[in-house]
């Protein structure tokens, strides 16, 4: 984008492009960061939680309140014909309630609101709600929703050519089944919501969520009022990685449905047992696939179907579903293949987005796909990805029918081998394994020879960059200038630790010419900017980022000719740099000058700014269109040991290179990087969502449900951003950073099959290796090979 | 006679007289306005609540112990001096922590933020943070979902052991008791009496008391179970309890020693032990776990039961007689008699554990295999010790836990082994009768075939480490339990 800035080497530099730390990693430091719950309360505030739902799927036959009513401290006692406007609500449909009317839909699911002075309080006055059950049959897995028939839409089938025939004419077919788990978010700030009200029938939310937008809109429904009378604000978040999309709402809907009963403001706070029990996760997926090969590697033809556990609502489904789909091919040309997927519906919390949003999912399956091609072929995993990438105009063109416009794949493949040295490394592996084959058939075996084994594999990602629903992709801004020269800047998106703030700084920084210290981001507000789109996607700076940008373009254009009135020159001849605005006669004015004397001049200093992203389009009943404005690529190299008397792995070493286009922030995307790889890692390994019986989740804290700690990240790290990346028709050439890198953690997956297949009598022997790769899958594979 | 609860917070006196006994400190913190600590989890696993007390050892010595908040009860900061995040240094004047972890980007979303600035700030003030897996350990009991980990391992490395002197400097003094505490609020007792005899008293003038150490189970039957205890009677702080002394024949360990405490200690004295006291808990926990209260808990899964069956190793409980504190001892294996329950009976405390000085033939091993490395419960631990005559067993001790409803010996096996060779095949022949031998369930932990295999395994696995050598030391970078033969492939970076 050019917008006529020229970057002067003398003054402050600007900080866009340069690496620098979080905007608020010195509150973070100190604990004077705040978030929803750490705000001051509100004089009179309010506490409440609700009774969840014990049965998966039951009928309502009873409920009263009554006994919890009189209990002490208890100000309200809520069922849903409490609410005063609507009572469902949900991102695409409304199909979620918000308390129960008269079935409950999983083990969780709120049925009543126990508001009460302090949280104790409404606590104990919570088990005194009497609710009677009439428990109904309920759908607890994928399977059992196949085979009752229940979904929770129609199939999404994207096709080319002759799959079948293409598939009877490959040199190698290879087919398999991938079952792939859900993931808790495990954000560190459980969800929270305060509900205040406020005078005229108007309402102040504050929210922990990633679309404050969709806070205002589903409190204005159920509140049956006008978007116009709730304001939703946002500090910061704790993590949020797609879990605080959608479900953000639900609470503060509920926080709303108490103040409204009470007149008082209410605090709706998730504990964490809370939290992991009620809220949906990565949503599971079953994945049939067949695939077929050239005799040198290349594939020809994939047909996959998948099935996704949706939950019991919609929520995200069918677009997580369709990520799915987008990605079945990961970064490799397939000419021929039928991709089907579809949503089922279980007695299960509604599963929502999390970061990668079903593009990891479907990707695994073709990487799957690949690892078993070579296997069969007798093949290097690296080369049958090698030789299967999009690649040049004949080879560019995806399932869906948008062209892949560059090959940065390959370069990537080929650079990264090279730094991470990998054909050397996977061939002293080799030798490793064969080494230990022969020292075990002649007894003299080492216990290294007989227990350990290395792997090494390669995974690339190609990741489409934009909310495929088209009309989300657009965002706004507004900056206000100060006539003492200084700057308050709001745009839509969330920070949520993934350095959004940071980043807009520098977008707005380097526009104005003004240095980080005049500059003041506020919390994010719908009455600052309003129809926001959520921030996720990875499209938090893309979006806003051009957004800020205009808003400061316009500022700038609107202060440039007063001037070049006092500096005597045109006004597109003037640099803004440096806290200044100079002339090219040398002449200069400072930017606070410039700011006070257009306040005299009676020059507006705030603007709006706005920005939709073009082209996007997609026909889901033909499958076809565009669906993303660019791809972001990379690859990343795994090395494991494996102890095969324990399944215990340590993950030794691990190269990234991963394009960002033009980084804004490089020390901020190397931790989102390194951040989404450990986080994949967790998923495809010691993460595992496990439920009872009937339906309950049973890990509900950080004691059952392992996410990764800081011994597990890979002793070697190596993360490198491309280089020369300039992607055109994005703020400062960048590209999106979020979820592309989560999908390389599927590498680890392959580093673990060889390391695996290492403990086989003969080379070659097929792996199977169950998800999550924990040390009780990993022993059992290994224990299925020796045999 | 009730008295209010005094420390010192953030270097200011603080007096609370109206919290209830089980309040915790981390929820006192937020309503009190100090919110920069954080709750993620209130069960003392991701960290977030970390805050630093200070703390003499058994020595006497000063030292910084960083904490879990949610699970520390308010009355048992008591009479000692403790730091938060926002103590101990501003966005102005930020303490060099703080710094290491903005100039590293060790923070993202900025919630586990705090809670590692205390581990760092504790690491700050170590000085034998001489290994890279100590670092690691440092901060295990720290979660973070966005960063990857790497910056705030840089920001420790950088700034761990720099600090002048093992205290933060302070102006406020600390005025140590030396007589009972007793606080009671909302009607519930806290009592933490300063010598044994006053203790076995108040037990026996309350036998409902409900005895703790440090906590670290406790506190989740507050903050999860929502359990009100109308008594608790603190045991910490009863000098015969803490620290290890020498005996004619072998080691007397305090029951409310601390397992960091016991870790430094076992390093040489009692390497078997170390070993398993690695990856038992996070620094947090180990700081206030108590070996007693390992034991008291009678978890089927506790870690150090097996090491301590292993052992021989003595439970020594104290009972008020007419004559003053009168002390009976029971062998560990008759300790456990049920699933969470064991020999002590009402009125008596748990005050040491005797173990038998091992002889220097003697082959040990402990082992531990989780879903997740660090900070996990096991699916399986074990403990073995072979006493060798050549290579001829004389006795054998094998002990397992996570397979029964209580921690094991497997007589059958020991009986195997007695007299035996100790060869490869008699090993194998003694994994799988231990395999064989057990009844494991299935659980989140584990199935019981997995449970069954790691049985046979691991005792495989001790054979493997002490074919030749007595024993093995855990080295950086291994991978899993089981010591076998260095890496392959060396230093991977």
């Amino acid at each position: 984008m050019s917008d006529g800035t020229v970057r002067l080497p003398s003054g402050l530099p600007s900080p866009l492009h340069r690496s620098s730390p979080h905007e608020s990693a010195l509150r973070h430091v100190t604990g004077t960061a705040r978030y929803t719950d750490d705000l001051p309360a509100p004089a009179g505030m309010l506490h409440a939680v609700f009774v969840a739902s014990p049965h998966a799927h039951a009928r309502i036959l009873e409920r009263d309140g009554d006994a919890a009513r009189s209990m002490p401290g208890v100000r309200a006692v809520l069922f849903h014909d409490s609410v005063p406007g609507d009572n469902r609500v949900g991102p695409i449909v409304h199909d979620e309630p918000v308390l129960a009317e008269d079935e409950v839909h999983h083990v969780g699911m709120p049925v009543a609101l126990v508001v009460a002075d302090t949280r104790e309080q409404a606590e104990a006055a919570a088990h005194a709600v009497r609710l009677t059950w009439a428990p109904l049959p309920a759908v607890l897995s994928i399977d059992a929703a196949i085979e009752a028939g229940s979904y929770l839409n129609d199939p999404h089938v994207i096709a080319r050519g002759d799959a079948e025939a293409a598939l009877a004419a490959s040199a190698c077919v290879v087919s398999g089944e991938v079952r792939s788990p859900g993931q808790d978010h495990f954000y560190l700030e459980t969800h929270c919501a305060r509900a205040i009200p406020e005078e005229g029938g108007a309402w102040k939310v504050w929210s922990s969520t990633q679309h404050p937008t969709e806070v205002q809109r589903m409190v204005a429904r159920v509140l049956g009022i006008g978007a116009h009378m709730v304001s939703c604000e946002v500090p910061r978040l704790g993590g949020g990685f797609g879990g605080k999309e959608s479900q953000a709402a639900n609470v503060a809907a509920l926080a709303a449905l108490g103040a409204h009963a009470t007149g008082r403001p209410v605090s709706v706070w998730l504990d964490r047992a809370t939290d992991m029990a009620s809220t949906g996760k990565r949503h599971p997926f079953l994945a049939r696939y067949r695939a077929g090969f050239d005799a040198d590697g290349r594939i020809r033809v994939l047909v996959a179907q998948l099935w996704s556990d949706g939950g019991f609502a919609l929520d995200l489904s069918p677009a997580v579903m369709d990520r799915a789909l987008f990605h079945l091919d990961n970064a490799y040309f397939v000419e021929a293949l039928r991709f089907e997927g579809r949503c089922c519906r279980t007695n299960l919390p509604s599963n929502t987005a999390f970061r990668g949003f079903g593009g990891p999912q479907g990707a695994l399956v073709v990487e799957a796909a690949m690892d078993d091609a070579a296997a069969a072929l007798g093949m290097d995993p690296a080369a049958v990805r090698r030789a299967s990438y999009y690649d040049g105009p004949a080879r560019s063109v995806t399932p869906y029918g948008q062209v892949v416009p560059d090959t940065r794949i390959v370069a990537i493949h080929e650079g990264l081998a090279a730094r991470a040295d990998y054909a050397a490394r996977r061939g002293d592996i080799e030798a490793e394994h064969a080494a230990a084959r022969t020292a075990l058939a002649a007894g003299t075996a080492s216990p290294a020879q007989r227990w350990l084994r290395r792997g090494i594999a390669l995974a690339p990602v190609k990741f489409g960059i934009s909310f495929t629903n088209a009309p989300l992709n657009q965002a706004g801004a507004f900056v206000l200038v100060y006539a003492d020269g200084t700057v308050q800047l709001n745009h839509g998106g969330i920070e949520m630790g993934q350095g959004l703030h940071t980043k807009m700084l520098a977008v707005c920084c380097d526009t104005l010419g003004v240095s980080l210290p005049r500059v003041r981001v506020l919390n994010t507000s719908t009455e600052k900017v309003p129809n926001t789109s959520a921030t996720a996607a990875s499209s938090g700076s893309d979006l806003n980022g051009q957004a800020v940008r205009d808003a400061c373009v316009t500022l700038r254009q609107r202060m440039a000719p007063v001037a070049a009135d006092l500096l005597g020159c045109a006004a597109e001849e003037l640099r803004f740099a440096g806290d200044a605005v100079h002339a090219p006669s040398g002449r200069s004015m400072s930017f606070a000058e410039l700011a006070s004397t257009c306040w005299l001049r009676q020059v507006s200093l705030a603007a709006t700014g706005f920005y939709r992203t073009p082209g996007i389009a997609y026909d889901k009943a033909a499958g076809r269109g565009t669906p993303f404005f660019y791809y972001a690529w990379g690859a990343a190299v795994f090395e494991v040991e494996l102890n095969g008397l324990t399944g215990e792995h340590v993950l030794r070493r691990v190269d990234v290179l991963h394009d960002v286009g033009d980084s804004l922030i490089p020390s901020i995307d190397v931790g989102q990087v390194e951040g989404a790889v450990v986080q994949g890692v967790g998923w495809l390994t010691n993460e595992e969502v496990l439920f009872r019986p009937d339906g309950a989740v049973l890990t509900r804290g950080p004691s059952t449900y392992k996410i990764p700690a800081a011994g597990d990240v890979p002793e070697a790290f190596h993360v490198a951003l491309l280089d020369h990346a300039t992607q055109p028709g994005t703020i400062g050439g960048s590209k999106a950073v979020g979820e592309p890198p989560f999908v390389l953690s599927i590498g680890i997956i392959g580093a673990l099959r060889h390391a695996v297949s290492g403990f086989a009598p003969r080379p070659g022997t097929p792996v199977t290796l169950g998800l999550p790769a924990t040390p009780e899958r990993l022993l059992g594979a290994v224990e299925a090979v020796r045999r | 006679m009730s008295e209010p609860i005094r420390f010192v917070l953030d270097d200011q006196p603080v007096t609370v007289g109206d919290a209830p006994p089980t309040r915790t400190l981390l929820q006192w913190l937020r309503s009190h306005g100090k919110v920069g600590t954080k709750e993620g989890c209130a069960e003392g696993d991701c960290g977030a609540c970390t805050v630093a007390l200070e703390d003499t050892g058994p020595d006497g010595a000063p030292r910084l112990r960083a904490v879990n908040s949610c699970i520390l009860l308010l009355p048992m900061v008591d009479g000692r001096r403790l730091w938060t995040v926002e103590g101990i240094g501003t966005p102005d004047a930020p303490h060099p922590v703080q710094q290491a972890m903005v100039e590293r980007l060790g923070s993202q979303c900025g919630y586990c933020t705090p809670g590692f600035v205390m581990s760092l700030f504790e690491a700050h003030h170590r000085k034998d943070l001489d290994a890279a897996w100590k670092l690691d350990d440092q901060v295990c009991g720290n979660l973070c979902r966005c960063t990857g980990y790497r910056p705030i391992k840089q920001a420790l490395a950088d700034t761990a052991g720099t600090a002048a002197s093992a205290l933060p400097a302070a102006r406020t003094p600390v005025a140590a008791r030396t007589e009972t505490f007793h606080y009671q609020a909302e009607g519930a007792h806290f009592v933490a009496p300063r010598n044994l005899q006053d203790g076995l008293e108040i037990l026996a003038a309350f036998p409902d008391a409900r005895i703790v150490a440090g906590a670290t189970d406790l506190g989740l039957h507050v903050t999860k179970g929502g359990q009100r205890f109308a008594g608790l009677l603190s045991v910490e702080h009863l000098p015969g309890l803490r620290g290890v002394t020498s005996t004619a024949t072998g080691w007397r360990i305090g029951a409310a020693t601390d397992l960091v405490t016991l870790e430094d200690w076992s390093a040489t004295a009692l390497p078997m032990l170390h070993r398993m006291l690695r990856y038992f808990g996070s620094r947090q926990i180990k700081h206030r776990a108590t070996l007693g209260g390992n034991l008291c808990n009678a978890s089927p899964i506790g870690d150090t039961p097996p090491v301590l069956l292993a052992l021989d190793a003595i439970a020594v409980i104290a009972t008020l007689t007419t004559a003053g504190p009168t002390e009976r001892r029971v062998p560990l294996s008759a300790f456990f008699t049920g699933y969470r329950s064991t020999a002590l009976s009402p009125g008596e405390i748990l005050v040491a554990i005797e173990v038998p000085a091992l002889s220097p033939d003697a082959r040990t091993g402990a082992y531990k295999v989780s879903r997740r490395r660090e900070m996990d419960i096991s699916a399986v631990s074990a403990a073995f010790r072979l006493e060798l005559d050549g290579e001829r067993i004389l006795e054998a001790r094998v002990a397992y836990g996570g397979v029964a409803a209580t921690p094991v010996r497997l007589g059958e096996v020991e009986t195997l082994l007695r007299d035996a060779v100790w060869s490869d095949a008699t090993a194998e022949r003694a994994a799988d009768l231990a395999a064989s031998s057990i009844r494991p369930m299935s659980d989140h932990r584990g199935t019981a075939d997995f449970r069954r295999l790691l049985v046979r395994n691991l005792l495989l696995g001790f054979r493997e480490e002490t074919r030749e050598t007595s024993f093995r030391a855990l080295p950086a970078g291994h991978c899993g339990t089981v010591v076998l033969d260095a890496s392959p492939a060396g230093d991977p970076r």
